[in-house]
């Protein structure tokens, strides 16, 4: 039985609204009260005037189990999770094998609840394989577990099918989650096209490649009726384009990554391999679109997009590195740069980690609600603090941030009101 | 040759962007006294002795490796060539375990040609000797750019003003990169002439115009440098045939009429007659300067490995 009463707080529920000094009970590892209600024989603890808000919902991280294990594995994604304040991810499916079997999807829950810190929801993939042909079972899928559907890093790249999947997911009550990326126009690029790739002498990919699908799959959305979400958006064609949708009253949504609204291209000179990612990053122009758009309200979401690789897949000459960065211990520091750069209210910030993915995904997270799982993390918003790659908690070290200063650090997580991580 | 200050002083020549104007006339006054010794026959055999320079070519190269071996040799350095097939094992490990086992082997000078852009970067960042970019992907080709300015100023004395036409597969060439920067830093006005389909995004962001019309881009040129188009381009269908490419964009006497009465012919070799250069041009005495690019190749060369090892002597 977990109990324990954490006074002394600034509590923060971005789903209420709710910022004030307090304390919080939590009975049976659940949320019992927040109003201070008496705990007689409850085990205390004096959060020191720090942050305690609901535990960060990812709703993107690939975990590298089952397949890459010497990447990742499920459970040292959890630590380096635990240690991020996130207790709620979402797991791609483009493991090996392909998460395209309900006792695939079974397996990875089950893993995540192992790990005792973690709960996880696993995308099912959206066509069979990944392979961009035939939708897959979203409805035996999705009574095991599967929350969205999705082919990962790879784009639905045939209209016919993504058309077939959007409608077909209605059934079920789910979404699709796109790439958003034309795949014949990035063919071969492992950089926004441009002046920096040019002088690099690296093959580009246009933006353009990320508009033209997103305006594709918006108009299938109407088509169909169907959900569809883009993520990793980090243009602002593509965010013009999803926001005047959103005024149409499309069931469209978006989330984005923080190296797009905190890095531009300029990471890569150099042929810094850790800075490659996908989408690769963009102009100066393009960040503060993105950086606009979140306090905006167009994006719906941040996510870690958390991509393990290990120094193999990176040391390499920039064109053979592989793409992806580590995500789940920056999170929500570099979110938090928004707020202090005053981009975005402290509550903003914190819904766009937490309630928003939480809502759009369906599941029970991401809220202070008294009755609800004890999902909480308490942080400090102005420690300072250094990203160091080699000193990341889990796995994968191979973060974009490298040498990034940061403010606002975790201090402690807790699953279901057990200590988790933190002194 | 002595100078008051080190040239390339962070000790590789990895790439001509980032180079300073003062750096590149040193490097190429130097190459001319190699040069003058050269015709006179003469060696400085003493210079490089003791030293060991390798030739590590992840790509084929007859050429470029014959010209660094040559300027190794002539200044006393034991050469060791190094061909690493690209199709043997994962290319990236190759790049990192070959740099290890040159740092075993005391390797002072390491010439690189890789087929990716930022790999001489990256194994200059690895192994202790000083790396010398000998062509990089799509990248850069610093030495190839440094023995044509030395050709250009041979013909046409100082580079500032002139009016340099770079013609043809802009995207793929790390020899038009190359160019583009060290021409432009000198103070010469650069003309890229292509298609759209051969030109990278922006390049008109480096400070050149572009042309797509072949004659308008040549009028009043005083050197005119084609290069090389790859037979890929074709397949890959940037343009849509030789013939076609040959019509529009191969230099031929009557395009080449349009440039200045007194203008240079350049080709970095190995030339495709009848597709970006017309034999009667290529041959003519009176124009092409090829045959001059490559002897000028080895004394620029020397001049490189000559001002590397001064550095390594100083770093020591």
């Amino acid at each position: 039985m977990t109990d324990l009463l954490i006074t002394n707080a600034r509590l923060l529920d971005p789903a209420t609204g709710l910022d004030a000094q307090g304390s919080l009970l939590i009975r049976d590892g659940r949320i019992a009260s927040l109003t201070g209600a008496p705990a007689e024989g409850v085990p205390t603890l004096d959060a020191g005037g720090a942050c305690l808000a609901p535990g960060l919902v990812d709703m993107r991280a690939s975990l590298g189990e089952p397949g890459a294990e010497h990447r990742e594995t499920i459970a040292s994604a959890a630590r380096a999770a635990a240690a991020g304040g996130i207790t709620t991810l979402c797991a791609l499916p483009d493991t090996s094998p392909v998460l395209d079997d309900a006792a695939l999807i079974h397996f990875v829950a089950r893993q995540g609840e192992a790990t005792g810190s973690l709960t996880i929801h696993p995308f099912g993939a959206a066509t069979r394989g990944l392979q961009g042909k035939e939708i897959s079972e979203f409805g035996l899928l999705r009574e095991a577990g599967a929350v969205a559907f999705t082919d990962a890093g790879r784009a639905i790249a045939s209209p016919r099918t993504m058309r077939l999947a959007l409608g077909y997911a209605r059934a079920f009550g789910t979404f699709i989650i796109q790439h958003p990326e034309e795949p014949t126009l990035a063919a071969g690029g492992v950089a926004t096209e441009g002046e920096l790739a040019t002088r690099l002498g690296l093959p580009g990919i246009p933006m353009l490649a990320e508009s033209m699908m997103v305006a594709r799959d918006i108009a299938l959305a109407r088509l169909s009726g169907g959900h569809v979400h883009f993520s990793r958006v980090s243009t602002g064609a593509a965010l013009d384009l999803i926001r005047a949708a959103k005024a149409e009253g499309l069931r469209v949504t978006c989330d984005t990554a923080p190296p797009y609204f905190d890095l531009n291209e300029t990471a890569i000179t150099g042929y810094r391999s850790y800075a490659k990612l996908s989408p690769p990053l963009r102009p100066e122009s393009e960040r503060l679109a993105v950086a606009a758009a979140l306090a905006d309200g167009t994006i719906d979401a941040v996510v870690s997009d958390h991509q393990p690789r290990d120094a193999d897949d990176k040391r390499l000459p920039f064109l053979q590195a592989e793409a992806g960065g580590a995500g789940l211990a920056t999170l929500l520091s570099v979110t938090l740069a928004r707020y202090h750069g005053g981009d975005v209210t402290l509550l903003e910030a914190l819904a766009l980690l937490t309630c928003k993915p939480a809502k759009l995904l369906g599941i029970e997270a991401g809220a202070l609600k008294e009755g609800a799982a004890a999902d909480l993390m308490l942080f400090d918003l102005r420690r300072g603090w250094q990203v160091k790659d080699g000193q990341l908690p889990g796995k994968a070290q191979n973060t974009p941030f490298d040498g990034r200063a940061l403010e606002g650090k975790v201090l402690a997580t807790f699953k279901a009101g057990r200590k988790v991580f933190g002194a | 040759m002595s100078f008051s200050y080190p040239i390339l002083p962070e000790g590789h020549l990895l790439a001509i962007e980032g180079l300073e104007p003062p750096h590149i006339q040193a490097l190429l006054d130097l190459a001319e006294s190699y040069a003058l010794l050269n015709r006179q026959g003469k060696t400085q055999r003493d210079l490089l002795k003791g030293r060991t320079l390798i030739n590590l070519f992840f790509e084929d190269s007859t050429r470029t490796r014959t010209s660094f071996e040559l300027a190794g040799k002539r200044l006393g350095a034991d050469v060791i060539n190094m061909s690493v097939a690209q199709s043997s094992v994962n290319k990236g490990e190759t790049l990192l375990d070959t740099a290890s086992t040159l740092n075993a082997m005391n390797t002072d000078l390491l010439v690189v040609r890789h087929a990716q852009s930022g790999a001489p970067a990256l194994l200059a960042q690895k192994v202790s000797a000083a790396v010398i970019n000998a062509g990089d992907g799509t990248h850069e080709h610093p030495t190839q750019a440094l023995l044509d300015a030395l050709t250009i100023r041979r013909h046409k004395g100082d580079l500032h003003g002139l009016v340099v036409a770079i013609c043809g597969d802009i995207t793929y060439s790390r020899v038009a990169r190359s160019n583009i920067h060290l021409l432009s830093a000198m103070g010469a006005e650069v003309r890229l002439i292509a298609p759209p389909t051969l030109l990278p995004t922006d390049v008109d962001r480096l400070g050149v115009t572009v042309f797509h019309d072949m004659r308008k881009g040549l009028a009043g040129a005083d050197v005119v440098m084609m290069l090389r188009l790859q037979k890929e381009r074709m397949a890959g269908g940037l343009i849509p045939s030789a013939r076609e490419f040959f019509r529009f964009y191969g230099l031929d006497h009557e395009k080449l009429s349009y440039a200045k009465p007194d203008a240079i012919v350049m080709h970095p070799g190995p030339m495709n007659r009848g597709i970006e250069i017309d034999s009667a041009v290529a041959d003519d005495p009176t124009r092409s300067v090829i045959g001059e690019q490559v002897e000028m190749g080895v004394a620029m060369r020397m001049a490189v490995l000559d001002v590397l090892a001064r550095n390594l002597r100083r770093n020591a």
